[in-house]
């Protein structure tokens, strides 16, 4: 009888760091700030590694691990196998509506295991954890991050301690809840909660995914946009529409289109890149808007509360990769926000929440500012899924009357609204 | 008298303390008291100009100071100012 072991090559572990700001380099670190310049600390990969080709990645399984070349790792993945290779869904009455040559969704509302584009990144940061054998992990979260670091570390068997501010959508509350992770409610904004967090990554070593799990989280996001490009048939769209809340999302959908068109897998140029958010919190929009480097933070006022980020962390890499792709941002009202999402419910069949309403309806006025052509294929990000939001859009649904089962009842409904 | 609170990444500069207190009626005034203790934790409170940097937020207690005045916000005896490196959003 054999033990098996483990090849060397393929014992996960994290790449090695550096500051964004100085340059610096930094060894692989559960660390989020360089220590010379408090820059924020990026993954370094080796540029003689051994890429795939199309063929290669294609032949591999369907999660965003068939990307693993470009996510912050040597070895094999151990964790969260299953997420990402989310669905891109032909949208042709949306296209429509919005006056746009083509349009498809990248359909992140579906998930696994949490219905949000933040199985991503909570995969890449589990991942991390492993490799530095953190026991503990956690985040501060607008919500969909709750439910996706509780969700993977109740399937991973990980201790979790998950902090949201107070006034959370209750069915966001109850799809972290479900997983039993240590769940704290926190009197005070997202804002608020992510200073908390920052304090208790510091002081307590756990592995907090978005503050000290940082620089191997946000790489996560780089495959929406390799998947993107893969299910276009290796090439990319004319514009993509993201929602931004911290802005990480944006910059990372711009690095892994850079990423893939460095290595030859696609040909072109970086799709250009639009920016969403509320009209209640917009300040990277404004940022973008006001074409300078210092983002003014706000106190975030809106429905969309998973977008709800007054202090932008990423604010600025976000206004400075949009500006550079061509692109824009714009901000919607609240009503706006709840016409998205019915126009996209109404449209495509899918139901996303209010980050998708904002992403939709920011779509929709850069369509009629000239922003987005009637010759441009676009993609939207729908990044969560409705059902965590219901209650941002039921007051303006038309939930009718019951009727008695008769026939006669449905017959005069048909006279009183006939088709 | 107000307290500093430093992260962890800065302690290596004020002899392992993560809080210091300080004296000063504003919290540039009593940022200078610190340093003027430990003068190299000056740069990585401040860029070279006394201005502060992107992705560095100080909190006067609960409240960013860029609400309150920034570095002329008044701080009173008991007040807490923590230095908190950005994080990403969530």
């Amino acid at each position: 009888m054999s033990a098996t072991v483990a090849r060397p090559s393929q014992v996960l572990a994290a790449v090695s760091l550096q500051c964004a700001s100085c340059g610096r380099p930094h060894d692989p670190a559960p660390a989020h700030v360089c220590p010379s310049c408090l820059g924020p600390l990026e993954p370094v990969y080796d540029p003689d590694r051994t890429l795939p080709d199309r063929s290669e990645i294609a032949a591999r399984p369907r999660s965003l691990w068939r990307y693993r070349e470009w996510l912050p790792f040597t070895g094999r993945p151990v964790r969260c196998l299953n997420a990402g290779w989310t669905p891109l869904i032909e949208a042709p009455r949306l296209a429509d509506a919005l006056g746009v040559s083509r349009c498809v969704v990248k359909h992140d509302a579906g998930s696994f295991p949490s219905l949000s584009f933040k199985d991503r990144v909570v995969a890449s940061a589990l991942n991390a954890a492993y490799a530095f054998g953190l026991p503990v992990v956690g985040c501060a979260s607008t919500g969909n991050l709750a439910n996706a670091v509780a969700a993977a570390a109740a399937r991973e068997g990980v201790e979790a301690w998950i902090f949201i501010p107070h006034d959370l959508e209750p069915a966001k509350v109850a799809a972290s809840a479900i997983f039993n992770p240590r769940l704290v409610r926190v009197r005070g904004t997202y804002d608020d909660v992510n200073r908390l967090c920052a304090q208790v990554a510091d002081r307590f070593g756990w592995g907090i995914v978005n503050v000290n799990l940082r620089a191997y989280y946000g790489e996560g996001s780089k495959t929406a946009a390799f998947e993107i490009a893969e299910q276009l048939g290796w090439r990319l769209p004319d514009a993509v529409v993201a929602p931004m809340a911290g802005g990480s999302l944006v910059t990372k959908l711009s690095k892994g289109f850079g990423e893939f068109l460095d290595a030859g897998l696609v040909d072109g140029v970086t799709p250009r890149l639009y920016g969403a958010q509320a009209e209640g919190c917009a300040p990277i929009v404004r940022l973008v808007e006001r074409g300078d480097d210092t983002l003014v933070p706000v106190k975030p006022a809106t429905i969309a509360k998973s977008l709800a980020i007054g202090n932008p962390a990423d604010g600025r890499s976000a206004a400075s990769v949009i500006r550079s792709s061509g692109g824009w941002a714009a901000a919607v009202s609240d009503a706006e926000i709840v016409e998205g999402i019915r126009l996209l419910a109404e449209t495509t069949g899918i139901f996303g929440e209010t980050a998708a309403g904002v992403t939709v309806a920011v779509a929709k006025s850069l369509a009629q500012s000239g922003h987005l052509t009637a010759d441009d294929e676009v993609v939207l990000c729908i990044t969560g899924n409705g059902l965590k939001t219901t209650d941002a859009i039921v007051d303006s649904l038309n939930v009718p009357e019951p009727i008695a089962p008769r026939l006669s009842e449905v017959a005069s409904l048909i006279q009183q609204n006939p088709s | 008298m107000p307290v500093l609170s430093l992260p962890s990444v800065l302690t290596p500069l004020t002899g392992g303390q993560h809080t210091i207190p300080a004296t000063g009626a504003t919290v540039s005034e009593a940022l200078d008291d610190v340093v003027s203790r430990f003068p190299a934790l000056s740069p990585r409170l401040r860029d070279e100009n006394g201005a502060p940097y992107p992705f560095v937020t100080i909190y006067l207690n609960d409240e960013d100071i860029r609400f309150i005045g920034g570095f002329d916000a008044p701080v009173q005896p008991g007040d807490e100012l923590s230095v908190v490196p950005a994080v990403a959003g969530g």
